[in-house]
């Protein structure tokens, strides 16, 4: 007879596999951030492919949704004749949610993605393996690198988009709503703690390590040739993305709590 | 008797679900060149992979020069492939990188070689290889097919190894090139006195490059003997593989 719990089962016990492998990555990539020999010229090469590579997707996202913020704020606020809180509801928003979590998922797209693609051919076409008998740590020479590049790049970044959302949802104030501009910018720096900044900034640098991570170890287990990588590229897309925005619910709730 | 640069014993691997190698014993003095034969899937690459290192054998052991390196931690198995050079069978450069520093991977990253004397030295093993310098600055996806080969091999050379491994050498190359790496290799051989084991199932490759020959089968070698008496080894699967026969005791999987 066929047991109706073995299928469930083994899902159960597949994902949890899953996750101590991917565990064991992270364990793994995590040490060789810190292990000598560090490769700074990958270090910079990664810097400038995750972060200033990235600045104008990031720039271009921020200013738009800065924008339409503060249109969308404009008009529920006008329902309680709070219009004037626009400029303080659209920095709150930039700096504690829309800039970290609207930048990780764009660096899901483009640098997630990436990561996964090329340590993943990498991986099929025998370049990691030659790597390895070359007295050479993959995992100094091709993880460390990104993980410390996106993580450290990303919280730059998300400064960045913070200040372009703002003042996207400035120009469209400014210009749109007819808001004096002078007391449009008082008041969103008046309205604005250093606690936004600082739980803003840690959401980067934490969604910077799962893109680097979850790119990296999709890739690295990559198999089956092109067909292989394409799925470890999409796995790393969706990956990232559930872990950001799961990740993102924890961080805020243990800054609100 | 001197002891083998290079020995495999009992070696065996199972993978999803299938035992791949059950019971390898190689060995190879410094110097010979051992040529392992058999058809697609019986498990040469994997062979290859355990003793380099790649892959962790489910039993057995990998002794180099006398001394056990099956499980030795990754950090102090990294020496030990000091003593390796491996010619991967699509050459295995780095996409991203030039030729030369592909060729100098290793003095750059593991030996902290400056990058002048490792360009010194990455044009000087182009040469030995034939590969002309004007090549050492383009990226490997401008080479043909044979280039790569050959700059894979002047890879495996630079660090003068003492094991030299070589996966499928000749595979995708025309009759001319292939007998060129061939040549090739039987210099490189010959120049460093190193140990060399190549798997293939080119038989004008594995005669021409092959002081003996060792056929792999169902997980096992066979038959071993020297490269002069593969056409007489008495052993029924040996005289199929190199006659190229479908009929005989190897099944061919279709």
């Amino acid at each position: 007879m066929i047991n109706p719990f073995a299928p469930v089962g083994r899902v159960v016990i597949g994902v949890l596999a899953e996750i101590g492998r991917f565990a064991a990555f992270v364990g793994r990539a995590v040490a060789a951030c810190f292990a000598p020999p560090i490769f700074v010229g990958q270090f910079w090469r990664q810097c400038a492919q995750v972060g200033y590579f990235s600045l104008p997707v990031i720039g271009l996202t921020a200013v738009f949704i800065g924008a339409a913020l503060a249109l969308n704020i404009y008009v529920g606020g006008a329902r309680f004749n709070a219009e004037q809180f626009v400029p303080n509801i659209v920095v709150l928003g930039i700096t504690r949610e829309l800039g970290p979590v609207l930048a990780g998922l764009m660096l899901a797209g483009r640098v997630s993605a990436g990561i996964a693609a090329e340590i993943g051919t990498m991986r099929v076409t025998e370049q990691i393996d030659a790597m390895t008998t070359l007295s050479t740590d993959p995992f100094r020479f091709l993880v460390a690198p990104r993980v410390l590049a996106a993580t450290l790049c990303l919280p730059l970044l998300v400064a960045v988009a913070d200040i372009i959302g703002v003042m996207g949802g400035y120009l469209v104030a400014v210009n749109s709503l007819h808001f004096n501009g002078a007391i449009y910018l008082r008041n969103t720096f008046q309205f604005m703690e250093p606690q936004d900044i600082i739980l803003g900034l840690t959401k980067a640098a934490v969604f910077g390590f799962i893109i680097a991570t979850v790119g990296s170890y999709q890739g690295y287990n990559s198999q089956g040739g092109a067909l292989g990588v394409g799925r470890a590229t999409t796995n790393a897309v969706v990956g990232s993305i559930v872990l950001i925005l799961a990740v993102n619910y924890l961080i805020t709730a243990f800054f609100v709590e | 008797m001197s002891t083998p640069k290079l020995q495999l014993v009992g070696i065996k691997k199972r993978l999803r679900g299938r035992q791949v190698l059950d019971g390898v014993d190689i060995d190879v003095a410094p110097g010979k060149s051992l040529v392992i034969i058999g058809g697609s899937g019986v498990g040469k690459s994997v062979t290859l992979k355990c003793a380099l290192g790649l892959m962790k054998p489910d039993a057995g052991q990998v002794l180099v020069d006398g001394a056990d390196v099956t499980r030795m931690p990754q950090e102090i198995r990294a020496r030990v492939m000091r003593k390796f050079g491996m010619l991967f069978q699509g050459g295995a450069l780095f996409d991203s990188l030039a030729i030369w520093e592909n060729i100098a991977f290793r003095l750059l990253y593991a030996d902290g070689v400056s990058r002048k004397d490792a360009r010194e030295r990455a044009i000087e093993a182009m040469r030995k290889v034939r590969l002309t310098p004007d090549f050492a600055d383009v990226r490997p996806v401008e080479l043909s097919g044979g280039m790569q080969k050959r700059a894979g091999l002047a890879r495996a050379i630079i660090a003068k190894p003492d094991i030299l491994f070589f996966d499928e050498p000749t595979t995708g190359l025309d009759p001319i090139t292939a007998d060129a790496i061939n040549d090739l290799i039987i210099d490189m051989v010959k120049d460093l006195g190193c140990a060399a084991v190549s798997i293939t199932h080119d038989m004008a490759s594995a005669r021409k490059i092959a002081d003996e020959i060792a056929m792999l089968y169902a997980g096992k070698i066979v038959w071993r003997g020297p490269a002069s008496s593969i056409d007489s080894s008495g052993n029924a699967m040996v005289d199929q593989f190199v006659a190229g026969r479908a009929d005989g005791p190897i099944q061919a999987v279709v």
